[in-house]
């Protein structure tokens, strides 16, 4: 017997992206991409063991 | 598809540490391109790296909250919490299995002919602990006079940053081997450790440390793209669980944190459709054939 696939959408995924997308938009108004990228372009000694 | 999935695991390799200009310039990448997250735990301070590692990022945001807000900036963490929580509401632990360097590492690592052990599964636990101690606690409260918090797990834990990082800098850098004392040599001690680990276990780290697997892990549940257990089609052969990588009984907890997506139990596994692939409640199943098929 073959039966039809039922297609019932979930709807938390889109929640969550939806609610992260808010944060990551947050995140940019506040100007933290400039700060990421800052830290992310010095190498931290410390934080891979050496000084 | 495994072959599929180690190709893709290279080039996310190759993605995320396309910087091969680092012997020239005996320095890390400091492009623009170090604004987008690496999806997978790769650390930023490793030469190749041409983005930044969201768990280093975070802690770093969260040791000097203190000093910023100070300052009048609100860097808090949202971009970097919004971006993971955002690869992982779309692919939760897929990124472990397809796009995580330090992941591939392992997988390769295990491949090494030698006695295999099972995981300790209590130690699945602790990952969890990481991340909210050696994350986000640790480096926000314990200060210094200043202030100023530590990245605890860069700094006193993680072996992918030694391993891409730590030792790549000190071949580059050999002026700063008079640096190194007991907290280098601790890191390497962790390296070798998961390492051996790995040769005789499946994913060591993954499975008991990786604060940013276990960040993925939460949204396994509810992520966009998963694996779906079709009861009316398993036959309870236990087939599933043994090729699983992660040690998950996958037709038991179909849900499981630990499940990476590699696929094998859908693809090398189960002879019955009762694993498929699944997008916001769609199913790329074939049609359910209802009845039970004999045992195996």
């Amino acid at each position: 017997m073959i039966m039809k696939k039922k297609f019932s959408l979930r709807k938390a995924p889109f929640i969550l992206m939806t609610g992260f997308t808010v944060l990551i938009l947050v995140g940019i108004a506040l100007g933290e991409p400039s700060r990421v990228l800052e830290l992310a372009k010095a190498i931290c000694l410390s934080c891979i063991g050496i000084g | 598809m495994e072959t599929a999935r180690k190709l893709i695991q290279t080039v996310w390799f190759f993605l995320v540490n396309g910087f091969w200009g680092f012997p020239l310039t005996k320095n890390i990448y400091q492009g623009p391109l170090k604004v987008v997250c690496s999806p997978g735990l790769n650390c930023y301070s490793c030469p190749a790296a041409t983005t930044y590692c969201p768990l280093g990022s975070l802690q770093q945001l969260l040791l000097g909250i203190r000093f910023s807000l100070e300052t009048g900036s609100v860097y808090i963490g949202t971009y970097v919490v919004g971006t993971m929580g955002l690869l992982g509401a779309i692919c939760g632990r897929f990124i472990c299995g397809w796009a995580c360097p330090f992941g591939l590492f392992q997988e390769l690592l295990h491949k090494i002919p030698s006695v295999k052990l099972p995981f300790p599964r209590p130690l699945t636990w602790l990952k969890y602990g990481f991340l909210v101690l050696f994350v986000v606690l640790f480096p926000l409260l314990l200060v210094d006079e200043f202030g100023l918090g530590a990245p605890w797990f860069c700094k006193y834990v993680c072996p992918a940053g030694t391993l891409e990082a730590g030792i790549p800098m000190l071949l580059l850098q050999p002026e700063l081997k008079t640096t190194i004392g007991w907290l280098y040599w601790n890191k390497i001690a962790i390296l070798i450790l998961f390492v051996l680990w790995s040769i005789a276990t499946s994913r060591p780290f993954c499975r008991s440390t990786c604060p940013l697997g276990a960040f993925y892990a939460l949204f396994n549940k509810h992520r966009l793209i998963k694996l779906k257990f079709i009861a009316e089609n398993c036959t309870q052969c236990g087939a599933c669980h043994h090729v699983c990588p992660m040690g998950i009984n996958f037709n038991e907890t179909p849900d499981s944190g630990e499940c990476i997506s590699c696929l094998k139990c859908m693809t090398q596994a189960c002879k019955f459709d009762a694993i498929s692939l699944e997008m916001a409640g769609y199913s790329f199943a074939r049609d359910i054939v209802p009845q039970k098929k004999k045992t195996v």
